[in-house]
Order: C-alpha cells, then sequence, then structure tokens
C-alpha cells in the first residue's frame, strides 16, 4: 500500500462526491475570501485616512476667536494685529515658523456675464504655506502687494470654474468683490473635498491690506493661521500659542479662553483613536467569519467522514489498515483545505480589486497567512479526527452505522 | 491470468495446521441486560483444510453472527476462535487487517460494494491493500470478473448493476486474492436457477482445487452440493449427517 495509491483513493473520493466536496470548498473559500477582503477593507480605509490628514497640512494650526463660557463673567478680546506680532517673536514662540492674521468675509463675486458666493480671505504671503495652500496658474500675492494694499486676487478652483468657466485660466481678468474690483493674479490648485476647516475651492485669496481697506475695515481679525517649525514642533508651538494669548488675553483658566486653537495634529489624534477601534471592529469581524467558516468546515468535515463509515467498514473488511484508512481522509482533507484555500485567497484578492469610492482595499499579508492557516487547520483535523475513529471501530460496527 | 489460475492459487496447508478453523465455546451477546440478545450461545466448531460446509437454519438464528467472527469483522463476547491455529483475540489491528486481505474471501449478505465506484476498481480493492501492482491488478480483477460472467460490465457503478450482477461483484471481489478461506453469506440469494448453478459451480471448482468454503444458504440445493452441513437454531449448532 503506497503512497501513491493512498492519494489515487483520496482523489477519487473526492471526484466520487464531486457535489460534497465543492461544497466543503466554498465553506473554506468564503471564509478565506471574507477574512482577506475585510482586513484589507479596514487597512486600505486607514491607509486612505492617514493620507487625508497628511494633505490637511500637517504643520498647520489655526487659531479662532470664541465665546468665553457664562462663568467667566467677561465676553472675551478679540484676536488682534497685537496678538500676531506676539506670536511671530521668536524668542516668546520659538516654535512657531510663520504666524498670518486672516480678514475673512462670505461677498458675492461678479465677473460681469456671472457671479457667484465665496469667502474673501485677507491675509499675508505666509498663509499659503501656512495654510497648505497651492497655486494653481499665475502667481501668490506678495509682501510688496500687502504693504501698497493692492486688490489682487486669487480664485478657488470652483469660483474660477464658476466665473470663468471649467478649467479656464482668468488670469488677466477683473472680478468685483461686493462691487470693488480686484485683479486676478492666479488660480488656487483644486484640493479636493475635506481639506482643512472649510473649502479653499470656494474661497478666493487676497492681501489682507486690501481686503481691510475696500471690504471689512481695519478691525479685528477672523483668524490667526500659525505653521510650526515641523510636524514634531507641533505641539510645542501650540503651547507656547496658549501660553503667549493666555497671557495677553488675561486668562488663568483654561476653561475660560476667548479663543481656540485647532489644528491636524489634534484632528489626528482623534482619527487615530477612532481608526484603532475601526481596525479592532473588523478585525472582531474577520475573526467571527473565520470562526463561523471554521464551525462551517468542521461541519462538512464531519458529516463526511460519518456519511462513508460503511465505506471504512467495507474497506477495513477487504484488509485495509488503520493507517491506510487515516491516510486517504487526511489527504483528501489536505486536498480541500489547500485548494480551497487558494482559491480563497484568489477571490479575496480579486474581490480587492474593485475600487470602493475614493480608496482602495490593502490586502494584508498577515491576514492570508492567519486565514489560510486557520481554515487548513481546521479542514485537517476535523477531516481526520472522524476518521481516525471510524479507523479504530471493528468492520461490523462500521459497516452496521447508516 | 486465467479463472484456473486463481482457482489454483494461494491453497495448500500454510503452517501445517489440520484445522483452518477451530471455534470452542464460542458465544456473542448483542446489547446488555434486559434488551440483550444472546446471538450465538457456546458454539463449538471445527472445520478441516479444504472442507466445504454449509450453513442453514431459520432467519435470525445467528448464522451471519458466526460467518462475521470467522471472518475476524467482529469479535466473541467469550470464547477461543483459532484461525489456522492461531487465536486471532491475540492480534493487533493490523495484524488482523493482514489476515482478513491475505487468507479470508468475504462475501457479504448486502453485498457492500463501494458506491459511485466501478466494478472493477470495488474488485481491485483487495488488492490495492496487498500491494499488488497497478497492472497485475488490473488483470486479476478482470479475471476474477470474467469468472463471474460480468466480462464487459467492470465499468459499471453498483447503482448501474442488478442485484445478482451486484452479488457477482461481491463474490469477484472475495476470490480476487485467492484466498484458503472462502466465507459467504448467501451468495446465491439474489441470483437466478441459472447463476446460481454458476455460481455453485464455481465453488465446486475451488473446493476442487483445495479451498475452505463456508457458507450460508437458505437453499437446499445450495447445501446438497457442500461436504457437510451445521444448523444454527437460536443461536446453537448441530451437525447433520455427513456424507
Ligand atoms: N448489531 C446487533 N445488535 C443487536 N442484535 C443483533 C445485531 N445483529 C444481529 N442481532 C440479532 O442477533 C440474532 C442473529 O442475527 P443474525 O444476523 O446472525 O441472523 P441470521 O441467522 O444471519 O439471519 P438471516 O438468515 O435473516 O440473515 C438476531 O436475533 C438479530 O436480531
Ligand atoms: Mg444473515
Amino acid at each position: 500500500m503506497s503512497v501513491v495509491e493512498i492519494v489515487r483513493f483520496a482523489v477519487r473520493g473526492l471526484v466520487a462526491n464531486r457535489l460534497r466536496s465543492l461544497l466543503t470548498m466554498l465553506g473554506i473559500i468564503i471564509g478565506i475570501a471574507a477574512v482577506i477582503l475585510l482586513t484589507a477593507l479596514g487597512n486600505g480605509a486607514s491607509q486612505y485616512i492617514q493620507g487625508q490628514i497628511a494633505g490637511l497640512g500637517a504643520n498647520s494650526i489655526t487659531i479662532l476667536p470664541r465665546q468665553p463660557p457664562e462663568s467667566a463673567g467677561t465676553s472675551g478680546r478679540p484676536l488682534t494685529t497685537g496678538d500676531v506680532r506676539a506670536l511671530a517673536d521668536p524668542q516668546g514662540a520659538p516654535d512657531v515658523a510663520s504666524v498670518s492674521p486672516v480678514a475673512q468675509l462670505s461677498a458675492s463675486v461678479d465677473a460681469g456675464r456671472s457671479r457667484t458666493d465665496a469667502t474673501v480671505v485677507g491675509s499675508t504671503p505666509t498663509y499659503f504655506p501656512g495654510a497648505n495652500v497651492q497655486i494653481g496658474t499665475g502667481r501668490a500675492y506678495t509682501d510688496a502687494d500687502v504693504e501698497a494694499g493692492r486688490k489682487v486676487i486669487l480664485l478657488g478652483r470652483t469660483v474660477a470654474d464658476d466665473l470663468f468657466g471649467v478649467g479656464s485660466d482668468p488670469v488677466g481678468r477683473d472680478v468685483l468683490v461686493r462691487g470693488v474690483p480686484f485683479d486676478v493674479i492666479g488660480t488656487l490648485a483644486p484640493a479636493g473635498q475635506g481639506q482643512g476647516l472649510s473649502n479653499p475651492d470656494e474661497n478666493v485669496l487676497a492681501p489682507i491690506t486690501a481686503v481691510q481697506g475696500s471690504l471689512t475695515g481695519f478691525g479685528d481679525l477672523s483668524q490667526i493661521v500659525v505653521q510650526a517649525r515641523s510636524t514634531e514642533a507641533q505641539a510645542a508651538a501650540e503651547s507656547e500659542i496658549n501660553s503667549i494669548l493666555d497671557r495677553r488675553h488675561g486668562i488663568e483658566e483654561p476653561d475660560n479662553r476667548d479663543y481656540q486653537v485647532l489644528s491636524a495634529r489634534q484632528l489626528a489624534d482623534v482619527l487615530d483613536d477612532t481608526l484603532g477601534a475601526f481596525t479592532l471592529l473588523l478585525a472582531a469581524i474577520a475573526a467571527i467569519s473565520l470562526v463561523v467558516g471554521g464551525i462551517g468546515i468542521t461541519n462538512i468535515m464531519l458529516v463526511s467522514v460519518t456519511e462513508r463509515t460503511r465505506e471504512i467498514g467495507i474497506r477495513k473488511a477487504l484488509g485495509a489498515p488503520p493507517s491506510a484508512i487515516l491516510g486517504q481522509f487526511l489527504v483528501e482533507s489536505i486536498i480541500l483545505s489547500v485548494v480551497g484555500g487558494m482559491l480563497g485567497v484568489a477571490v479575496g484578492y480579486a474581490g480587492t480589486l474593485v475600487p470602493l469610492g475614493d480608496f482602495r482595499p490593502v490586502v494584508l499579508p498577515s491576514a492570508v497567512v492567519a486565514a489560510v492557516a486557520v481554515s487548513a487547520a481546521i479542514g485537517i483535523f476535523f477531516g481526520a479526527y472522524p476518521a481516525r475513529r471510524a479507523a479504530r471501530l471493528r468492520p461490523i460496527e462500521a459497516l452496521r452505522r447508516e | 491470468m486465467t479463472g484456473r489460475d486463481a482457482e489454483r492459487s494461494g491453497a495448500g496447508p500454510i503452517n501445517g495446521v489440520e484445522h483452518v478453523l477451530d471455534v470452542r465455546k464460542l458465544s456473542k451477546v448483542y446489547g446488555a441486560g434486559e434488551t440483550a440478545v444472546h446471538a450465538l450461545r457456546d458454539v463449538d466448531l471445527t472445520v478441516r483444510r479444504g472442507e466445504y460446509v454449509a450453513v442453514i437454519g431459520q432467519s435470525g438464528s445467528g448464522k451471519s453472527t458466526l460467518l462475521n467472527m470467522l471472518g475476524c469483522l467482529d469479535a466473541p463476547t467469550s470464547g477461543r476462535y483459532l484461525l489456522e491455529g492461531l487465536d486471532v483475540a491475540y492480534l493487533d489491528e493490523r495484524q488482523q487487517a493482514v489476515l482478513r486481505n491475505r487468507q479470508i474471501g468475504f462475501v457479504f449478505q448486502a453485498f457492500n460494494l463501494i458506491p459511485r465506484t466501478t466494478a472493477l476498481a470495488n474488485v481491485e480493492l483487495p488488492l490495492v491493500y496487498a500491494g499488488v501492482g497497478r497492472r497485475v491488478r488490473r488483470d486479476r480483477a478482470m479475471a476474477a470478473l470474467a469468472l463471474v460472467g460480468l466480462q464487459g460490465r467492470e465499468d459499471h457503478r453498483p447503482n448501474q448493476l442488478s442485484g445478482g450482477q451486484q452479488q457477482r461483484v461481491a463474490v469477484a471481489r472475495a476470490l480476487v486474492t485467492g484466498p484458503a478461506l472462502l466465507l459467504a453469506d448467501e451468495p446465491t440469494g439474489n441470483l437466478d436457477s441459472r447463476s446460481t448453478a454458476d455460481a455453485l459451480a464455481l465453488f465446486d471448482r475451488l473446493h476442487a482445487s483445495g479451498r475452505t468454503i463456508v457458507l450460508i444458504t437458505h437453499d437446499d440445493e445450495v447445501a446438497a452440493r457442500a461436504e457437510r452441513v451445521v444448523v444454527v437454531s437460536d443461536g446453537r449448532l448441530s451437525e447433520t449427517a455427513r456424507r
């Protein structure tokens, strides 16, 4: 009785029971494919969100005025150019790279034929790197433009599309912002959705002096955009901002602050926690599908061997030693598990090629290995265990089982 | 290999023991307590080498139980069973498997062919476990099928064969290893008179070539061909007159 004969019996057994073999394999395929797909989804989502956070400009910090709580007993102080100067002092805030005052308003923008509503952001040239805004066409405004209070303007992509047509380059044209003429000197690169606190595609950018001089007046600031020296320096920069503004605004309790510091880092922290929970959830679902798949495999293997107890009895009666019977069923289980496992990996991988919205699932090799190993182990154990029991029966007992 | 060769090989004393089968005070009880069935009670039986024995008795008297024990398919509740002078109770699983494979050809009352497997593969099965090579195996299985008149049916599966044909496949499978001892549980039970006559002629030839045959039958005509008839009634054995 050679190994070749045992393998031949196993293959013949699988072919003779085609439907059952296929069903068993289907259980393994689904189990493995589900695990691979689910973990790939989680992994892909997590990579996608991390990419989005990186796009926010990891060094960017935004300071907004805030209504302090009633208990503070004051209505708070606004953000001023004095605050900007204090924050720009390299002694008090060594981790701050640049500080950009922002005067902002919503206004209608008119190009003669068409008009649209936009957020007008007046600031200084440091705003571009500070808020991670890229130039699409034309140029950014300069310090000279700011000093001279020149009425030059850059249009966000959506605004440019609305006013001058999709994909147009309006550099050199004129627009009226609330009736005040501005020269278009550039457009912003399309940012896509979800970048930062507002959508830069719907903004128009002009020197702060021009915006204050002709639109808002030289009053309080809408916000201050701060750029930290590096991503690592961001936390330090935030605490420097807090201590400078707390001192200037006379704040003793952090809860009573009349301003608010927002950063991509804070967002990233929150998202990291959320992603951690999300990944854990997916891992749990994958584990459950593995268990369910495993129970399916167990079930069908038990049924398959039990159904063939009679056949085992016949083989024993004809002189099959226990080792030959065990070998046959073991090889059958191994073939089912291995073939099913490979098909499961293929199906799971094929599933990950389907793009879902903006992100693509990314297959985790460790999940592949774990899924294949677990289902193969389950398949082999529950194929071999009942066969071993049946191989030990007296032939006549095995023959009497129905 | 022809049918005649199959009949010739494997005969003759193996280790000089006179009694191929030697059964002493053999009992078999199925179940326990209230529902216990005493299928065999203190049965004594010896069969000499080359003897042709028919076992008769009413349905449920214990004939199949006895034959299963003789074929090492079941273990007795008490008593001793020596096969070729060897106490079977002392053999382990593997040794019993080898014994069943090499020494005994067993024809079941219920045929017990492996489903979804061709007649040829069914007949080849004992040879596979005996370690016979593929080509030889095939030739011998074909010869055995020819012997029972089933040439041309080797690729049929059990569900494509009539009851009588299945029984003949079972007989071919029992003969294919050329066993010294042939145990058959109503081998002609599903055969018409012609096939019965063929099967009996085959048994006569096997007997003539020196094989030991023990067969169960309900048919007086079949019993009449044997040298010796034992009667089982309610688990006890009695001998009818020897011829
Ligand atoms: N596995 C079993 N469990 C319990 N009782 C059994 C079992 N097998 C057989 N019996 C009982 O043992 C007795 C003998 O059965 P056996 O099969 O040996 O009869 P038999 O002489 O071969 O009958 P038949 O001519 O109908 O085949 C019967 O009463 C039967 O009911
Ligand atoms: Mg019977």
